[in-house]
C-alpha cells in the first residue's frame, strides 16, 4: 500500500490514459458494461435493472445493449435473486445480482449465508459461486425507512464472502471489474450517498484493482483515520479542517473489508501511533471493533493513545429528520482526532 | 355507462370466472401389483427389472446406514425407506446430462445419477469430501436448509435455458418445504423465466412431527402449481410407473423449452425423520402399518412376479448383490484417509487469503504440539 504504487493509488494517481469524468454510479455501470462485453457469461439480474436501468441508473442502457437474456428483470423476490444466482453461478455463469437497497437484503440472507458463501467449501471446490451482489448502502439521502442501512458486519462475520466498498469512481470501476472476475462471491457495497456527488477521471479502458488492498487516500504523520465507502470523503474533509491547525492526518481507505489489508492498516497506524475508525454502522460489534482489536494485537506498543471510534449509534437508523444526528459527521471526526492527539 | 339503476351503477360489470383449474392424480400400479394397461408406459422388461433392483439397493444401503449409525460409524442419517419409487421413477426419466438438485432425503436418486454411495455415506458421517462428486456428475450437494434448493433448481433451469444446453434441472423437496417462501418464489421465478426445471415434491406426510394437514389447508400440494401458471400433477409416489410417467412428461416439456412443472409424489416416510428422531412420539403404529402395506418395493415385486419377470432365485441373488455392493461401499468409506485439519481452510476461497493462512498455521502448530 503506497500513494505512489500503481495498484494502491486509488484517489490521486489515475493512470495517464484516455479518461472521462464519471460519477460512482456511472463508473459502476461502465464496469458492468465492459465486463459483459469481455465475457458473455456475465449476466446482470435484479429488480428494475432492465428497461428502468436500475433505480440509481447503474444498469442504464445495458438491456438495450445486451438483451433480456443477459439483463434480467426478476420478480420482486430477493431470496430468488440470490438463490437463482447460486444456480447460475454454480453452472458456469457469472451473475451480477443487484439488491436494490441493502436494507432489503434480509430475505436473501438464507441464500447468501447458507449457500453462496458455502458452496465452494461444501463441495471442496467442485462447485463454486463466482457472483457479485451489488448493494447500494448507507445513509444521507433522506429516504423512507429501510433505505439507509449499512449491514457490512453481518457479512463480515460470515466466512465465504469477499466484501468490497469503493469510495470513488476510479476504485468503483476497477474493484467491480475485479469482483466480477473473482472466483468467489463478492458483496459489492455501493455508497449511494455519493453515487453522484462528484465526478472523477476514470480511464475508458477496462482495468481491475486488487481486492484485499487498502489505499492511502491522504498521507499524514500525526494520526490515522480508517474508513471505507462514503465515510472516506468525510474523513478527507476532517483531515482538511485539521490541517489548518497543523495536524497531519493520514486517511486509510480500506476498500476491501474482507479480506482486510491488515498489513496496510497496521503500517499506517504504526507510523502515526494514533487512530480513529469511522463507520456508519452501529458501534457495538461493528467492524470498527474488529479493527481496534487487530491494531491492539499487532501495533499496541506503537500506540500513543487508545484507538477511538466514530460510528452510528446502537439504534435503528432514524428516518430522514433525525438522520444527520445519527451519521458520523466531520465535526465528530475532528473531535475524536483531537481527543486521541491530546491523550 | 348506464346510470338509471337503483344505485346509479351499471349491469355491464358482472362477476365472472377468470380462471378455473383441475388437478389430476395419476396411479398405474396398485398395491397388489396390478397395472392399468391403458396407462402403463412402454418400458423394456429389462428396465423394469433394473428399476426393482435400484429400489432394492436403495433400501439396502439405507438400512445399512441406520446400522452404521447405531454402531457409531455414521452421523445423523435421514432415512429414505418407503420413498424409493419416487427416486427410482424420476431417475429413470432423466437424461444423461440433466442436473439433479436434491434436498437431503434424495440419496437414492443421487446414487442413480452417479454419486458414489460411499461419498453420500461420507457426507452424513461428517466429511465434506462427501459432497465433492466426481467430475461430470451433474448433481448439487445436499441442501439442508429446508426449501432453499428450490431456487437453485430455478437458477440451474434458467442457466440451462440461457446457455442453450438442452439438459433439464430436476429439483426435489419435501412436503414441509412447500410452506417455505422459497418454494413459492422458486416456482414463480422458474415459471416467469420458462426455466428448464422440474420440481418434485416428495410428500412423505410428515415434516419431522408436523403432519401435512398442519402444513397446508390445500387438498393437494400439486394444485399450488396453478398459482404460478405451471402444470402440476399428483401421483401415487409409491407407484414407480406413475412417477416415471409424470416425470417423463415434465422433463420432456422442460426440455422442449415449454417451462417448468410441479409433481407431487404422495409417499410415506416409513422411518424416523433422522436417526436423531423418534417418530413414535407423534404418529401411531396403525398409520405406519397401513403404509407398509403400500410399500413401493413390494408392489413392484408383485408386478414382476405376476408377469413372469421375477422369481425367488433372482430375489436371493439380488439381495446378495445388494449386500456385497453396500459392504464394498462401507469399506470404501472407511478406507478414506482422514482429512487434514488444514482442510477446514483450504476450500473457503479459490485462494486462501492471508488471515486464513495465518489461522491455518496456528491450527497446524496446535495439532503438532
Amino acid at each position: 500500500m503506497s500513494a505512489q504504487g500503481a495498484e494502491g493509488s486509488a484517489l490521486r494517481a489515475v493512470p495517464e490514459v484516455v479518461a472521462e469524468k464519471l460519477t460512482i454510479a456511472q463508473a459502476v455501470r461502465n464496469a458492468m458494461l465492459q465486463e459483459m462485453e469481455r465475457d458473455e457469461k456475465v449476466l446482470v439480474l435484479g429488480e428494475d435493472v432492465g428497461v428502468d436501468g436500475g433505480v440509481f441508473r447503474a444498469t442504464d442502457g445495458l438491456v438495450e445493449r445486451f438483451g433480456t437474456d443477459r439483463v434480467l428483470d426478476t420478480p420482486l423476490a430477493e431470496s430468488s435473486i440470490i438463490g437463482m444466482s447460486v444456480g447460475l453461478a454454480a453452472t458456469g455463469f457469472r451473475p451480477v445480482a443487484e439488491i436494490q437497497f441493502m436494507g432489503f437484503v434480509y430475505p436473501a440472507i438464507n441464500q447468501l449465508f447458507a449457500h453462496a458463501a458455502r458452496m465452494r467449501n461444501r463441495t471442496r471446490g467442485r462447485l463454486a459461486c463466482p457472483m457479485v451482489v451489488r448493494m447500494p448502502y448507507g445513509g444521507g439521502i433522506h429516504p423512507p425507512e429501510h433505505h439507509s442501512e449499512s449491514y457490512e458486519t453481518l457479512f463480515l462475520n460470515t466466512p465465504g464472502f469477499k466484501v468490497v466498498v469503493p469510495s470513488n469512481p476510479y476504485d468503483a470501476k476497477g474493484l467491480l471489474a475485479a469482483a466480477i472476475r473473482d472466483e468467489d462471491p463478492v458483496l459489492f457495497m455501493e455508497p449511494k450517498r455519493i453515487y453522484r456527488a462528484f465526478r472523477e477521471a476514470v480511464p475508458a479502458e477496462p482495468y481491475t484493482l486488487p481486492i484485499g488492498k487498502a489505499a492511502i487516500a491522504r498521507e499524514g504523520n500525526d494520526v490515522t483515520l480508517i474508513a471505507w465507502g462514503a465515510m472516506v470523503r468525510l474523513c478527507l474533509d476532517a483531515a482538511e479542517v485539521l490541517s489548518r491547525d497543523g495536524v497531519s492526518t493520514e486517511v486509510v481507505d480500506l476498500r476491501t473489508l474482507n479480506p482486510l489489508d491488515r498489513h496496510g492498516l497496521i503500517e499506517s497506524v504504526a507510523k502515526t501511533g494514533r487512530a480513529v475508525v469511522v463507520h456508519e454502522a452501529p458501534r457495538t460489534a461493528g467492524f470498527g471493533a474488529e479493527i481496534v482489536a487487530q491494531i491492539n494485537e499487532h501495533a499496541l506498543l506503537q500506540l500513543e493513545a487508545p484507538v477511538l471510534r466514530v460510528t452510528g449509534f446502537d439504534t435503528v437508523f432514524p428516518l430522514a429528520k433525525l438522520e444527520r444526528y445519527y451519521l458520523p459527521s466531520r465535526e465528530r471526526i475532528v473531535k475524536a482526532v483531537r481527543e486521541v492527539l491530546s491523550f | 355507462m348506464q346510470t338509471d339503476q337503483k344505485n346509479g351503477g351499471t349491469e355491464s360489470l358482472p362477476r365472472s370466472r377468470v380462471y378455473e383449474a383441475v388437478t389430476e392424480r395419476l396411479e398405474i400400479l396398485d398395491t397388489e401389483g396390478l397395472v392399468d394397461d391403458a396407462l402403463m408406459p412402454e418400458i423394456d422388461p429389462g428396465r423394469i427389472r433394473d428399476l426393482y433392483r435400484d429400489m432394492v439397493l436403495m433400501r439396502a444401503f439405507d438400512d445399512k446406514a441406520l446400522k452404521l449409525q447405531r454402531q457409531g460409524r455414521m452421523g445423523t442419517w435421514p432415512p429414505i425407506k418407503g420413498q424409493e419409487a419416487v427416486q427410482a421413477g424420476v431417475a429413470l426419466a432423466m437424461g444423461d446430462s440433466d442436473w439433479l438438485i436434491p434436498a437431503f432425503r434424495e440419496h437414492g436418486v443421487m446414487v442413480l445419477r452417479g454419486v458414489p454411495l460411499h461419498l453420500i455415506y461420507a457426507y452424513w458421517a461428517g466429511d465434506e469430501r462427501g459432497s465433492s462428486f466426481p467430475e461430470g456428475v451433474r448433481c448439487f450437494p445436499v441442501a439442508v436448509p429446508v426449501g432453499s434448493q428450490w431456487q437453485h433448481g430455478a437458477g440451474v433451469g434458467l442457466s440451462l435455458k440461457l446457455s442453450g444446453d438442452d439438459a433439464v434441472a430436476v429439483t426435489f423437496g419435501g412436503d414441509g418445504s412447500t410452506s417455505e417462501g422459497d418454494f413459492h418464489e422458486g416456482l414463480n421465478c422458474a415459471a416467469v423465466f420458462d426455466a428448464r426445471t422440474v420440481f418434485v415434491i416428495q410428500n412423505n406426510q410428515w415434516a419431522i412431527s408436523v403432519p401435512l394437514h398442519q402444513q397446508t389447508k390445500a387438498e393437494t400440494l400439486a394444485q399450488k402449481a396453478h398459482a404460478y401458471g405451471v402444470p402440476g400433477i399428483q401421483v401415487d409416489g409409491n407407484d414407480v410407473f406413475a412417477v416415471f410417467v409424470a416425470a417423463d412428461e415434465a422433463i420432456r416439456r422442460a426440455r422442449r423449452g415449454d417451462g417448468p412443472s410441479l409433481i407431487e409424489a404422495v409417499t410415506y416416510r416409513l422411518g424416523d425423520h433422522t436417526t436423531a428422531d423418534d417418530a413414535s412420539r407423534y404418529r401411531g403404529e396403525a398409520e405406519v402399518k397401513k403404509w407398509e402395506g403400500r410399500d413401493p418395493i413390494l408392489r413392484l415385486r408383485r408386478y414382476l412376479e405376476r408377469v413372469g419377470l421375477w422369481d425367488e432365485d433372482q430375489e436371493t441373488a439380488l439381495l446378495e448383490e445388494a449386500r456385497t455392493w453396500v459392504d464394498g461401499q462401507v469399506a470404501k468409506l472407511e478406507e478414506m484417509p482422514p482429512q487434514e485439519p488444514a482442510e477446514i481452510f483450504n476450500s473457503m476461497y479459490a485462494e486462501v487469503p492471508p488471515h486464513l493462512a495465518e489461522q491455518r498455521e496456528a491450527l497446524a502448530d496446535e495439532v503438532r504440539s
